[in-house]
């Protein structure tokens, strides 16, 4: 039934606004805490990815719309604080498709969270790598593609693992399967 | 709620399976090449190729500056304000890449059998 496919009602407009400004405070959060781990990842784009706990979380307990919305405004608020111009041009492009492909296959009921996640972080940064090969003429995609894939698959595993013994604490009113 | 499904083991697995089977076909061509340079690309277009035996310091343009030394190549300068290129762990192999996204620079090893045949003096460093 299609009323049940709804996300749980969790008052009202202002409830939500208020919410989602405090996920959206956390999300960037999350940003900064990212932006201050000493670890030098051997190659660009490999990261946690902290905020996407935060996204992930707003796609199960709103919808998809409000995940778009919410993860364009970190990867360009994120960007302006802690990151530069060239953060905003590859996040940007791989937060947005991997929120995609993670809404898509989450509509298809087939996979949990952690699937849907590990999915979303191998996305990201497909996309990702995209956007450097329109960008760069010349960079090397066979050699970064399935190293950076490999890193999102992991991010987005342990991102999704997270976020399922989260989300139903946040709120008990989800009834995720 | 459960944390897992099987069919999230199922699609992690076929995730991974996909790239781990890319890097392997990777290693094996970089096993077939032995001889290797250092090739220069800015703005997509070659700006030159050096052999790693000889220790050097290339100035890339303005705004990049790499060195070869002890057959190692590394970004020692770079202007841009990310710095993930000079940070980038050295490279000394067949299919080491250091990439400089903003200003569109690649530092690559690749084969060098073809100018070791030919003997042309490209494979001298220009």
């Amino acid at each position: 039934m299609n009323v049940m496919k709804r996300p749980p009602y969790r008052g009202g407009t202002t409830t939500k606004t208020a919410y989602l400004g405090l996920f959206m405070a956390l999300a960037i959060l999350m940003g900064y805490v990212e932006a201050i781990i000493p670890i030098q990842m051997p190659m660009p784009g490999m990261k946690l990815g902290l905020p996407n706990l935060v996204i992930a979380s707003i796609l199960y307990l709103y919808s998809w719309k409000e995940a778009v919305i919410i993860s364009s405004l970190r990867v360009i608020v994120i960007g302006f604080l802690f990151g530069n111009m060239f953060s905003i041009a590859y996040g940007l492009p791989g937060a947005v498709i991997s929120l995609l492909v993670m809404a898509i296959l989450k509509r298809t009921d087939i996979f949990g969270i952690v699937g849907v996640s590990a999915a979303g972080g191998t996305a990201h940064n497909m996309a990702q790598t995209a956007v450097a090969f329109f960008i760069v003429k010349g960079f090397p995609v066979v050699w970064y593609l399935p190293v950076l894939m490999i890193a999102g698959l992991i991010a987005g595993t342990l991102i999704g693992l997270a976020d399922a013994l989260i989300i139903p604490r946040i709120n008990p009113l989800t009834h995720l399967k | 709620m459960r944390l897992l499904r099987k069919t999230d083991i199922l699609l992690i697995a076929i995730l991974a399976v996909i790239p781990v089977c890319m890097l392997a076909f990777n290693m094996l061509s970089a096993m077939n090449h032995t001889e290797t340079k250092l090739v220069i690309v800015k703005d997509g277009e070659i700006y030159g190729t050096y052999r790693l035996t000889e220790d050097r310091i290339i100035e890339i343009g303005a705004t990049n500056t790499c060195e070869i030394r002890d057959g190692e190549v590394k970004m020692t300068h770079a202007d841009c304000p990310d710095q993930i290129c000079v940070h980038s762990v050295p490279i000394n192999r067949y299919g080491g890449t250091i990439v400089c996204l903003p200003n569109r620079i690649i530092l690559s090893i690749e084969g060098a059998e073809d100018t070791k045949d030919t003997d042309t003096p490209d494979a001298v460093a220009r």
